[in-house]
């Protein structure tokens, strides 16, 4: 009952939407539902990427540490989006903090399974690279208009 | 206070007096002032406002369609005329003419859902549909107000978003350039909000206004989200000097931002803007 549930969420998500039925299967697979409370940290910077996360509900956010300063929130994510690309690339390990700011319901994908399975049928593979490349795309964009510091008064 | 027929010729500025200064962030201030014969304005217009012996500016009208009693602008101290502006007190008295440009057209959006973008300053151009918006809130379908800032001390109206937030019948969401240790909310561009908002496609209209660049990734995000061009509509700031389509100045293709505008759809603007020479 758990996976057709993973199926179902997955099914409706935007990034998966159109994903061909045994590729969703396969996906889900890999994932879990995880709960998260205010304030917890999902992972710290230096850590094993070893899961991806599928924000449902709540507000997370990316920080990373400045000495003296305290955490440093770059961005937040919130319902329908997508934490932690560091899963993709080696050497699989977080770049940043990642804070519930919110109580936290996600789905948790296992990268390790995720990422085996992908190598161990290629089609999966690109199928699942077509649903994360627009979240860093996205992410460089964004962070392009953030850096231009739009809002900053000009004479 | 002289009281000349404010349309007898629209080159020659009425008096106004503040009424009412409030400093709203560290450099912008909003002014409440009174102008003999004020007919009202339309949301979206703007007046030339003008500090005798400094210069002239065009500013937005920042405040409620159906108080006629007082005329509202916000401005951000950026330059000399705004700067002298901005150093106005209770009792000033300044140059106005106007209301002019071509507004908002917020009698499209009736029964249908509504998204306004903000950025920045540019959530003052937009309040007066938030107060239509809000008064006449049977008239319209969802309403959604998205609003951008560089960090938590620069959000601006920050009291009045905070009611908005507590409505039961509005979905605002206030997103940050950069966070602080007490800020809970989102972090990242404006433009972000967007993939996670509420409102239906084929039947939304929605009004945009900011810097350029976040105004551009807003248009394009509400057409990846399914919106048609022409339901999309900003407000454009191009160097506007007579306000009335007669020195040229703030020319942007075949219109004049001042006269045409500033408010144009997207499905106008898109090309235009592609032109960097513009």
């Amino acid at each position: 009952m758990a996976i057709h549930g993973l199926e179902a969420l997955l099914r409706d998500h935007p990034r998966f939407r159109g994903m061909p039925e045994e590729f969703i299967r396969a996906v889900a697979g890999c994932g879990k539902n995880v709960v998260f409370h205010k304030g917890d940290y999902l992972f710290h910077e230096g850590e094993d990427a070893n899961d991806i996360f599928m924000i449902r509900e709540g507000l997370v956010s990316m920080e990373m540490d400045a000495p003296g300063a305290g955490p440093q929130t770059f961005l937040t994510e919130t319902a329908g989006g997508m934490l932690g690309l560091s899963w993709l690339i080696p050497p699989y390990t977080w770049t940043f903090d990642a804070r519930a700011r919110t109580d936290i319901r996600a789905l948790a994908f296992d990268a390790t399974c995720l990422r085996d399975k992908c190598d161990a049928d290629p089609a999966l593979g690109y199928a699942v690279m077509k649903q994360f490349m627009p979240v860093i795309v996205e992410r460089l964009h964004d962070t392009r208009v953030q850096m231009l510091d739009l809002y900053r008064a000009r004479s | 206070m002289l009281a000349p027929d404010l349309h007898t010729d629209p080159m020659v500025p009425v008096l106004a007096r503040v009424t009412r200064r409030i400093h709203e962030l560290s450099d912008i201030v909003t002014f409440e002032m009174e102008v003999d014969g004020w007919q009202g304005f339309a949301p979206g217009q703007f007046n030339m406002l003008s500090v005798f012996g400094v210069g002239e500016v065009p500013i937005s009208i920042s405040g409620p369609l159906s108080d006629r009693s007082k005329i509202i602008h916000t401005i951000r101290d950026v330059g000399p005329v705004s700067h002298a502006l901005c150093a106005l007190r209770k009792g000033a008295v300044l140059g106005l003419r106007g209301p002019y440009g071509a507004p908002w057209p917020v009698e499209a959006a009736r029964g249908r859902d509504v998204v306004v973008v903000a950025g920045g300053l540019g959530l003052a151009p937009v309040r007066p549909i938030l107060y239509e918006l809000i008064e006449n809130r049977d008239r319209y379908g969802k309403v959604t107000l998205l609003y951008g800032a560089r960090s938590p001390r620069e959000i601006l109206f920050a009291e009045e978003l905070g009611q908005w937030r507590s409505r039961l019948d509005l979905g605002v969401e206030v997103s940050v350039d950069r966070g602080d240790e007490h800020w809970h909310g989102h972090v990242g561009v404006v433009t972000g909000l967007l993939r996670a908002a509420d409102f239906d496609p084929a039947n939304t209209t929605a009004f945009v206004c900011g810097p350029e660049i976040m105004m551009r990734f807003a248009a394009n995000g509400l057409v990846e989200a399914g919106m048609a061009a022409t339901d999309i509509h900003l407000s454009m700031e191009r160097n506007m000097q007579c306000g009335i389509g007669l020195c040229g100045h703030c020319q942007l293709g075949p219109v004049f931002v001042c006269k045409d505008g500033p408010v144009f759809d997207w499905a106008f603007l898109k090309p235009l803007m592609a032109v960097k020479e513009l």
